[in-house]
């Protein structure tokens, strides 16, 4: 990796990162939603590992690991969630979720 | 010169399905192209020295969290309803766009003000799960790693009781 350098890994974290919130902020289906928030957790992961080799330090990768500690936690919750409210209302389109009522 | 031949096309194809995952209407097609990204992602991981991020991004991404995802997409069995999402892209897109496009331009200026050296030499153990582990459990990292375990009983925990019809 020490021909390609840092900077190449950080522009495809920006670009993933920014897709992700694009699908985060202009998708109506809450289950790709939360597949577009998992695609940011990645770009930062890739952030993380990429200055980890940068900086020759091991520590980048164990934040890494954490990340896919907490996205995996977050996704049993949010799933759990989804089902919960799709058999209320017999859809995952976020634009009916709109009380707070049962 | 082969290593940069293979990152560059390794983050290509990374990217293309990165924003299949945004574009598809069938939440399945969609699932599908973001395993696709994970395993091009634990390949540049690989190619960046972090060996045991690469086989746990396999194994938890594509393996572990991908099925939950499938696995409720089918328990729903949800079908392609209403308009492509180019169609659907309407208000909430333009706002979608314009956020993100902030946000991206804030990140492009961020890693446009460094000066980057190129990457040292690094040993061959970097990455490996003995070095990940060491500084894992011989460092300031036993507490989170302890924290981490906890919070993934809690979020088991309550997904089983958000998920169940009677407890």
């Amino acid at each position: 990796m020490s021909e390609v350098g840092l900077y190449p890994v950080l522009v495809v974290s920006t670009i993933l990162f920014t897709t992700g919130a694009i699908g985060v902020l202009s998708r109506k289906n809450a289950l790709i939603v939360m597949m577009s928030i998992e695609l940011m957790l990645n770009a930062v992961n890739l952030t993380f590992v990429g200055f980890s080799r940068h900086a020759g330090n091991i520590d980048g990768q164990i934040f890494a690991v954490f990340v896919m500690a907490v996205a995996a936690a977050e996704a049993a919750v949010g799933l759990a969630l989804i089902i919960l409210i799709f058999r209320h209302r017999t859809t995952v389109d976020l634009n009916h979720f709109n009380v707070l009522r049962g | 010169m082969l290593q940069a031949v293979m990152f560059y096309v390794f983050a290509v194809l990374t990217i293309i399905s990165g924003i299949t995952v945004v574009t598809r209407r069938n939440p399945i097609s969609a699932a599908v192209a973001l395993v696709v990204s994970f395993f091009f992602l634990a390949a540049m991981y690989v190619m960046l020295g972090a060996h045991f991020v690469a086989i746990t991004q396999v194994l938890v991404y594509a393996g572990a969290i991908m099925v939950l995802f499938i696995f409720v997409i089918m328990l729903l069995n949800l079908r392609e309803e209403g308009p492509s999402p180019l169609e659907e892209f309407g208000v909430r897109a333009v706002g979608g766009l314009s956020v993100a496009g902030l946000v991206g331009t804030g990140i492009v200026v961020a890693i446009e003000s460094v000066a980057y050296e190129p990457m040292g030499p690094i040993d061959a153990n970097f990455g490996t799960i003995e070095a990940v582990g060491e500084a894992m459990f011989g460092g300031p990292y036993l507490l989170p790693f302890e924290i981490a375990s906890a919070l993934l009983t809690v979020a088991m925990v309550g997904a089983v009781v958000l998920a169940k019809r009677e407890i």
